[in-house]
Order: C-alpha cells, then structure tokens, then sequence
C-alpha cells in the first residue's frame, strides 16, 4: 500500500503528542483547584449557610452521574486496549457508548439545574438576593463549577467524535492512535473533575 | 518496552476491576455522609475521593505503565495545590 510508506514518511512524535496532552491537563486541575480553594474559602465563612444549601441538592441524581462517568472512563480506557488488539469494531463500540454515557449525563444536569431554576434559584435570582450572601456563594460556585464541568463535557464529546470518526476512516490504528490516548486522557480528567465535584456539592452538608 | 512505542496493553479485566472498586469507593463515600458523622464525615469523603483519583491516574491514564516523567510531573502539581491549599488555610483558619 502506498499509504503505509507515506505513514513512513510523516513527522510524528507520540511522546510530545502525550507530553503536551498532560501539560494541558495541569492547566486544567490549577484552573479547578483554584475553584476549589475558592468553594473551601466561602464554606469556611459561611459554614450554615453551605450546609443548608449542599442539603438541597439532590444526592440521587448526583450519585448516578458519579456513576455513568466511571463507566464512561472505562469504556474510553478499554478503547485503548481494544485499537492495540487491532479490534476497530470494539473500539468504535466503546468511543460509541462513552459518547451515549456523556450526553445521559448532560440531560441529568439539564433536568437537575432545570429543577433548580424551577424553584426560582439561578444566579443572581431574587430569591437568592433573599437567602443572603451564603445561598448565593453556594449557588453561584456550583452553578459555575458544575456549568464548567459540563463545557469540559461537549468538549470532550467533540473530542471524541472527530476520534471516532478517524478510527472510522483508519486514520488511527493500533500503531498510530496517540489522539484517541489523548482523547482518554483528556475524558479522564473529565471524571477526576467530577470525583471531587460530587463530594464537595452533594455529599458533604 | 519497545523502542519508541512504548504502549503497554492494559488487560480489558484490569479495567473492570478498577471500575468495580470505583465504584465500590462510590457507594461507602455516599453512605458515609449519609449516616451523619459531622467533621469525619468530611474528611472520610476527601479521603475517598483521593484514592478513587489516585486509582483513575494510575490505571486508567497509565501512569502506572507511562515513563517516570509523567509520573513526577503530576506528583509536582498536586503538591502545589495541596501547598496552594494548606497555605490558603493558615491564613483563613487563624484570622
């Protein structure tokens, strides 16, 4: 095939590819870990405050969203072993139910900040303004912090179709498929984010 | 470890088994906070979440089968934070 001598020929470093992968992903944990200091700070001064909000959180839906993205992660790490075993139907079968798993997700957090919104809480909502400066902390940084994730969701999601689609067409093989390691890692961090998000919000009242 | 492809394939069975822990350390965290143990119940959560990340990067981001590199370059972040953390708190903690 004329194509495996032009795969030859083409500059490519696996190493720098993933390098690169992981200094973005430390941007990405200072940028949480500093939303994180930033939800310890204001729990701090207004522990009643956070305590009566975390209890309004729905503990249910939070746990299954725990849940369908430790199944997401595994199904995208499995991917990785299923591209080396040269299984490309596998591997399109996991991306394919990571990506089913990532958008059950988004609809949870769209009914769960649908919910929330119903009951007139949304930031900078008057009945906030009521509750005080404690509710409002409280709902602003989950608001942000949850509405970020969930951005760091569709990226993932876009991230992985366009992986997808290149195992698809077999421009990713089990010797060349350093982007859907990439995409892996990138939909791991993904679920690292959350690990800590789940307790923060909905466990700890 | 080959050459420049230094891909190790993990096992489909190794990461079942994480998922199963995972999941496992899921479930105690919820019921932990459940049954009301006020401060521990905190720090038990924490705790939890430290190992069940600890288990992600390990496995399921191959840090356990990466070169060092990777492995010291994410023990050096999360040193930071934690100082980030701990620093933030010797201020707020005793004001």
């Amino acid at each position: 095939m004329s194509e495996t001598i032009a795969h030859h020929n083409e500059h490519r470093d696996d190493e720098a590819s993933k390098l690169g992968m992981w200094l973005f992903i430390f941007t990405e944990l200072l940028l949480f870990g500093g939303l994180f200091v930033t939800y310890a700070v204001y729990r701090h001064g207004h522990p009643q405050a956070f305590h009566l909000a975390a209890e309004q959180l729905d503990v249910v839906v939070g746990t299954i969203n725990t849940v369908i993205l430790l199944i997401s992660s595994m199904t995208i790490a499995m991917s990785t072993t299923a591209i080396q075993k040269k299984d490309k139907r596998t591997t399109l079968l996991l991306i394919a139910i990571t990506l089913v798993l990532a958008l059950v997700f988004l609809v949870n957090k769209y009914f769960e900040w649908s919910a929330k919104i119903g009951h007139g809480i949304w930031p900078g909502s008057p009945l906030l303004e009521e509750l005080g400066r404690g509710d409002t902390l409280f709902f602003g940084l989950y608001f942000f912090m949850t509405g970020l994730h969930a951005f760091h969701i569709i990226v993932g999601m876009v991230l992985l179709t366009v992986v997808f689609v290149r195992v698809q067409k077999e421009k990713l093989t089990f010797d060349n498929f350093q982007l859907l390691e990439n995409g892996g890692l990138y939909w791991h961090l993904v679920d690292l984010i959350w690990i800590f998000l789940f307790p923060l919000f909905y466990l700890i009242t | 470890m080959s050459d420049n492809t230094n891909h190790h394939i993990v096992p489909y069975r190794t990461y079942g088994l994480i998922l199963l822990l995972l999941l496992v350390l899921t479930g105690t965290s919820v019921a932990v906070t459940q049954i009301e143990l006020t401060r521990w119940a905190t720090v038990v959560a924490l705790l939890l979440a430290s190992t069940k990340s600890a288990f992600v990067l390990a496995i399921f981001m191959h840090l356990k089968f990466d070169q060092n590199i990777y492995k010291i370059m994410a023990t050096l972040i999360i040193l930071l934070v934690a100082v980030v953390i701990v620093l933030t708190f010797l201020d707020y903690g005793f004001r």
